[in-house]
């Protein structure tokens, strides 16, 4: 990784999905603790959870350290900017990995009513990628399998959202 | 994965008549003269994109028809869009777990604090 350096490089991207669930109950599964860590974690053969904290509102924080079986370690911090119930999340979180920090990123988390009882659901991250891990630190790993606990908690704290 | 297949799928996908070989080759096996039809160059100039292809391994051509068909490898391509793409596809995974989540909690009619099914 040498020739990488001190590098940054830059990435986004924006994935849409359509819920029929409505914006309350998608809204629910990214900011209860229970209900994050349903979904919100490592492949469950390869991965264990070491600490998971949450504190969903503006200037709030949530940490989630985990173990891949290989014993690599990979470590996500973030920081709420802005929090509107049932309607938005826009965080900034740090990954590391074994350590290291290997991104800085933006998160934008957009529940959109749709329908009757539906939520488009629209996930928009923009990376800046460190010392050339914009895969993510998976070439060094040996296998894509990082990833799968990389970025992005999506909510986390209370069931109901404080207010700041 | 190699770097060196990386770079040169990333080298052969930088040049807009290779990509449209490619985007030809996906719809099916095609003949040189084939491929070289839409392009306004001449045959050796095709030729020359294909070996690029080839050499990058998106590209292989028979050898058991006189034709020698061209026929497309999406290996290296998926690869190359892996490597880009670890993200998006740690989104995907997450989102796909989420909706099971939904669904399991909605049929237990567990925690949820509202009616979100539509269906």
């Amino acid at each position: 990784m040498s020739s990488h350096a001190r590098s940054v490089k830059h990435g986004s991207f924006v994935i849409e999905r359509l819920f029929n669930y409505d914006p309350g109950a998608l809204f629910h599964a990214w900011t209860d603790p229970k209900a994050k860590a349903r979904w919100f974690n490592g492949p469950a053969d390869k991965w264990t959870e070491d600490v998971r904290e949450m504190d969903v509102r503006v200037g709030g924080r949530d940490r989630l350290i985990g173990k891949f079986v290989d014993g690599s370690e990979s470590r996500f911090e973030a920081q709420y900017f802005d929090v509107v119930p049932e309607r938005r999340l826009v965080y900034t979180y740090d990954m590391y990995w074994q350590g290291k920090k290997i991104s800085v990123s933006l998160a934008s988390i957009e529940f959109v009513a749709q329908g009757k009882g539906g939520t488009k659901l629209i996930v928009t991250e923009q990376h800046a990628f460190l010392d050339g891990y914009e895969d993510g630190g998976s070439r060094e790993r040996g296998t894509l399998g990082l990833i799968d606990n990389l970025g992005v908690a999506l909510g986390g704290g209370d069931t109901r959202i404080p207010r700041s | 994965m190699d770097h060196d297949q990386l770079s040169s799928t990333f080298a052969a996908l930088a040049d807009p008549t290779r990509r449209a070989i490619l985007s030809r080759l996906a719809t099916g096996e095609a003949s040189v003269t084939e491929l070289a039809e839409p392009f306004d160059m001449s045959l050796p100039a095709v030729t020359k994109h294909l070996k690029v292809l080839q050499r990058a391994g998106l590209v292989i051509q028979g050898r058991e028809a006189q034709w020698r068909p061209c026929r497309l490898q999406a290996k290296p391509m998926r690869e190359a869009a892996e490597w880009m793409e670890p993200y998006r596809r740690h989104w995907e995974q997450r989102l796909d777990r989420l909706e099971d989540y939904l669904r399991e909690t909605a049929t237990k009619g567990a925690r949820r604090p509202r009616q979100g099914r539509v269906k």
